[in-house]
């Protein structure tokens, strides 16, 4: 069948399971739009292509699915590299195409043209610039391959516009074939066994889960394994939602701005298993006195990162889903005496008591916390929670019960401020039946406010909670604490009014500054399915506590005792 | 510790921007580099040596073996290993010292390739240090110019 090339990467995309993209066009982007014209493929236009970006990866995250994003040459293109540095640091599954100058030009400077597989080399699994109209059948297979398998990555395909237009044969392959790609997903044997082995011996263990539980989909086979060893789950800031937060073996978060107890529980116990985490300087604080007493088991697809940052014992490369299961097996042979961690466990729940995750609330001025506690309570803790990143990630991380994986989508590695409004377009996307919220500050919401056109536009109704303390908070945090309250460009001493700024897109906009109205406001703007901008005026130097100074070890903490 | 890195590679645009890329992010110099096609012309070899403690060598080829592109690594061991660097020695010769170069030459096994009259071209094939013999040893009579390849390297068979 002859067709344009244009018209080879829409089949191509649906022959890969597309279902939604977000995008902008642009000139060497044309015949792509016009072949997308008509085809039964969702496209939302959005106003700035970084959020087409964060769209397509907040996808992702919300669904399992790859999230799929379009840009022009040049500046389009390069205005989606926040996004894929984000996708490449979190793991997400993603496909950024971009449109190139005629491959007659490239090199020689011309409009728009930016090297945009050059500049984007370090933050991609694989990139492609297409050369031959012929391969973008394969391209594109391999492309949503390679991205979506393995630990997870965004792909960048570069495709010149003179591609698009030329005519190909196209047939879809039957398979791909990739002679340097073969990630290993199942665990071997024989290091399996001795895991169980230092597992069924252990009588502090602790089991710190990651990201890699959640894009494993394997959250049931850890339930299993903290419950068969009756070890105690703590879980990274991209693991929270794969253990249950509600169950009396969770500790929450570690590491910087961790529980006091999970940070204990880490410090002193005697095996540390590890699952789909990378060991991330957030979560380690000082290297040296991270867990320094435990034998350390480390599941992980990626061999890179075993041994990168900590020496371990037992590294086991795989899935997380597969070697969890292999390892549950293993263990059942052993017969583990559940009752041999009960001290641990009276010690865990003694930290609890002597180290409780606490704020100190007001009569009517809302603090930061006390919103996110209403958020959950309101939602009944069944929201997708999105965030931006700071303070109020923090906080969102910390005084939300989560308790399901793909609900909770924020930017960890990466840290980006402006991702959680536009991610949570995404989320909204893939799973339109459930309540997302943004928890937002007053300074990253402004990095991507411009997508209230998006959300408006096909109307998207999602939420967005700014905690607005009209500081740059976390930055204004660290200032208090360590740079004597210079405050030092922080402090955002014009800011727009939100509600209005809301209403002015077609949103809805409220502001609330009285603790009593916290809950209302966040009932209307559910019940209002429409976007909705709530603008919290939050008590303005409240801090993130605890706090572990960076380069301390994690039980040097700043607050979080009684 | 100099380490000597036998890399398959698929035979593509770009991949050895990804690879040098790689080694310059994770803090690698790259001490030198020899690229060529092997049998199959789908496929290139790349000769990487690179200077290392044992630890992030480790690390680097990790990272090596998640790019796509790159199909097989090995580390060679320098035990069994048979390595060769050509150059090509650019030196100052008049009459008076042209035997001498000749003699030296005739020893180290270097082929003349180009005699000029203020000059002489040789060549050579060795090991590294071979080659860095023969430079010194050609250092009095004043080098014009050295231009060395990288590394090439195969492991020995069983015996």
């Amino acid at each position: 069948m002859l067709i344009k090339g244009s018209e080879a990467i829409v089949e191509s995309l649906k022959a890969n399971g597309v279902e939604a993209i977000f995008g902008l066009p642009g000139g060497v982007v044309i015949p792509l739009y016009d072949s997308l014209y008509d085809a039964d493929i969702k496209h939302y236009l959005v106003r700035h292509e970084q959020g087409a970006a964060h769209a397509a990866d907040g996808y992702a995250r919300a669904t399992g699915k790859t999230g799929v994003c379009i840009a022009t040459s040049g500046p389009g293109a390069t205005n989606l590299v926040t996004g894929i540095a984000n996708a490449y640091m979190d793991s997400s599954p993603m496909v950024a195409i971009t449109g190139q100058v005629r491959s007659g030009l490239i090199g020689t400077d011309g409009f728009q043209e930016a090297d945009i597989t050059g500049i984007t080399q370090p933050i991609v699994k694989h990139s492609y610039l297409i050369k031959d109209p012929k391969d973008i059948p394969r391209v594109f297979k391999e492309a949503f391959y390679i991205a979506s398998t393995g630990r997870p990555g965004p792909v960048v395909i570069d495709i010149p516009v003179d591609m698009q237009l030329a005519e190909i044969d196209y047939k879809q392959p039957s398979r791909v074939q990739l002679l340097g790609y073969k990630p290993t997903l199942k665990g071997h044997k024989r290091q399996i066994k001795a895991a169980a082995k230092l597992i069924a011996a252990a009588e502090r263990p602790v089991i710190y889960a990651g990201g890699g539980i959640v894009s494993a989909n394997a959250e049931k086979e850890l339930r299993r394994l903290a419950k068969l060893v009756q070890a105690p789950v703590t879980t990274t800031l991209m693991g929270l939602g794969s253990y249950p937060e509600t169950d009396k073996l969770s500790l929450g978060m570690l590491g910087m701005h961790g529980t006091g107890y999970a940070n204990y529980a880490v410090t002193h116990s005697d095996l540390l298993i590890a699952v789909g985490a990378r060991f991330d300087d957030r979560v380690t604080g000082k290297l040296e006195t991270f867990a320094k007493d435990a034998k350390k088991i480390h599941i992980d697809l990626d061999p890179a990162e075993i041994s990168k940052n900590v020496p371990i014992d037992v590294p086991i490369v795989g899935d997380a889903k597969n070697v969890l299961r292999d390892l549950l097996v293993e263990l059942k042979k052993l017969d583990v005496d559940p009752k041999r961690t009960r001290p641990w466990i009276r010690q865990m729940n003694q930290w609890k008591k002597s180290h409780p995750l606490q704020y100190k609330d007001l009569k009517r001025e809302i603090m930061p916390q006390f919103v996110v506690e209403e958020i959950y309570r309101v939602t009944r803790g069944k929201a997708v929670i999105c965030t931006e990143v700071g303070q109020n990630q923090m906080w969102a991380a910390l005084f939300y019960k989560h308790t399901n994986p793909r609900n909770f989508i924020t930017s960890g590695g990466l840290g980006t401020m402006g991702f959680g409004f536009p991610a949570s377009i995404g989320a909204k996307v893939g799973r339109p039946r459930e309540t997302v919220i943004d928890i937002a500050g007053d300074g990253s919401f402004q990095m991507n406010i411009q997508e209230l056109a998006t959300a408006v536009n096909y109307n998207i109704p999602v939420i967005v909670a700014i905690l607005n303390n009209g500081y740059l908070g976390m930055v204004r945090q660290w200032q208090e604490l360590f740079w004597g309250k210079r405050y030092s460009e922080t402090c955002i001493e014009c800011q727009p009014d939100f509600a209005k700024v809301a209403e002015a897109y077609g949103a809805l906009g409220m502001t609330i500054k009285d603790k009593k109205d916290v809950a209302d406001a966040l009932r209307t703007a559910i019940k209002a399915r429409k976007p909705a901008v709530l603008d919290f005026r939050v008590k303005q130097e409240e801090n993130v506590f605890p706090m572990v100074p960076a380069g301390k070890s994690i039980t040097e903490m700043i607050g979080g005792h009684k | 510790m100099k380490h000597t890195l036998s890399v398959l590679v698929e035979n593509k645009p770009g991949v050895l921007s990804r690879i040098a890329g790689l080694f310059s992010r994770r803090g690698f110099n790259i001490d030198s580099l020899a690229v060529g096609v092997t049998d199959d012309p789908d496929i290139s070899r790349m000769t990487i040596t690179v200077d290392g403690k044992e630890q992030p060598i480790e690390q680097v080829t990790k990272q090596l073996h998640k790019l796509i592109n790159v199909i097989k690594i090995t580390d060679l061991d320098p035990h069994n290993t048979v390595a060769r660097e050509l150059a090509l020695i650019k030196v100052k010769s008049a009459a008076r010292n042209r035997g001498e170069i000749m003699q030296v030459a005739e020893i180290f096994r270097a082929n003349i390739l180009d005699v000029a009259r203020n000059t002489m071209t040789l060549e050579i094939t060795g090991t590294t240090e071979k080659i860095d013999a023969l430079e010194k040893l050609l250092e009095p009579h004043g080098v014009v110019e050295v231009v060395r390849t990288g590394r090439i390297a195969i492991e020995r068979s069983e015996k």
